[in-house]
């Protein structure tokens, strides 16, 4: 069975913790691990982040979309913008690389996105906007107990 | 449920001790207040206390990054002490703690520093 919510809110770096305790609060019918959770606020709030320093530069007015479907025992995830794109996905994927040093930024959001799921799949256009598409699979027993 | 900071000078050392949520949001707040605590006292050492962290990602690493560059100028060390399993595994997987000391806690990190207890 597929159970789907979407979420669509603004720009705004406050919604940064709404978007990771909404999420987890959909995910946590799927009976997910502490470290499972813990996984998916961390991707969700680097996601988001993203979409609000990077694609929005900081702008208030835009929106940020979060699709979260569960399937089985699988979450996917879907986190989208509006914003100016990324030029060159895969240099953006390297850890360390960040194109704002200047705000302090340790480069490290898409290597933990990739570290705590199992698919990523990043599609940007310049000035349309990025979106990206992660899946992953819980590893909990709780399957031994369903009827 | 936000992020609270806490400072306390102990010799040369800055203790600095958070709990709740570091994200980007926090951030900013958060390397303000840190950066004054740091020009206005005579600090070489930073001991980060994550001992009531609940939530890091990786913009309370770049916080943490820019603050260890800092204590590296003035000649210091930091140390960070009781970190729970998540934030442990965020620094193992950026490769932090190959620039910055674990300790047990905040009482053993002082001492490594030579600030009696």
């Amino acid at each position: 069975m597929k159970n789907e919510m979407t979420v669509t809110f603004s720009s705004v770096s406050e919604n940064e913790s709404f978007a990771r305790v909404t999420v987890a609060a959909f995910v946590s019918k799927l009976d997910p691990t502490m470290d499972e959770l813990t996984e998916i606020k961390t991707v969700v709030s680097e996601a988001v982040t993203n979409c609000i320093i990077h694609a929005y530069n900081n702008e208030p007015h835009h929106e940020v979309t979060i699709t979260c479907a569960l399937i089985d025992e699988q979450v996917e995830l879907i986190i989208k913008d509006n914003g100016i794109g990324i030029d060159d996905i895969d240099e953006a994927r390297q850890p360390l690389y960040t194109s704002k040093p200047e705000l302090e930024r340790s480069g490290m959001g898409f290597t933990i996105i990739e570290n705590f799921m199992d698919t990523v799949e990043v599609i940007s256009n310049p000035e349309q906007g990025t979106t990206v598409h992660m899946t992953k699979q819980l590893t909990n027993a709780k399957t031994m107990c369903s009827s | 449920m936000g992020l609270h900071s806490t400072f306390a000078v102990k010799e040369n050392v800055l203790v600095v001790r958070l709990s709740g949520e570091l994200d980007h949001h926090e951030a900013e707040q958060l390397r303000k207040e840190w950066k004054e605590v740091m020009c206005e006292h005579d600090i070489k050492h930073v001991v980060l206390n994550l001992e009531a962290m609940d939530f890091m990602d990786s913009s309370g690493l770049g916080v943490v990054l820019g603050r260890y560059k800092e204590v590296l100028q003035l000649g210091g060390e930091m140390v960070v002490c009781s970190v729970s399993p998540p934030v442990r595994r965020l620094f193992e997987m950026s490769g932090l703690f190959k620039i910055v000391r674990l300790e047990e806690n905040e009482q053993f990190a002082l001492e490594t520093l030579g600030v009696a207890s």
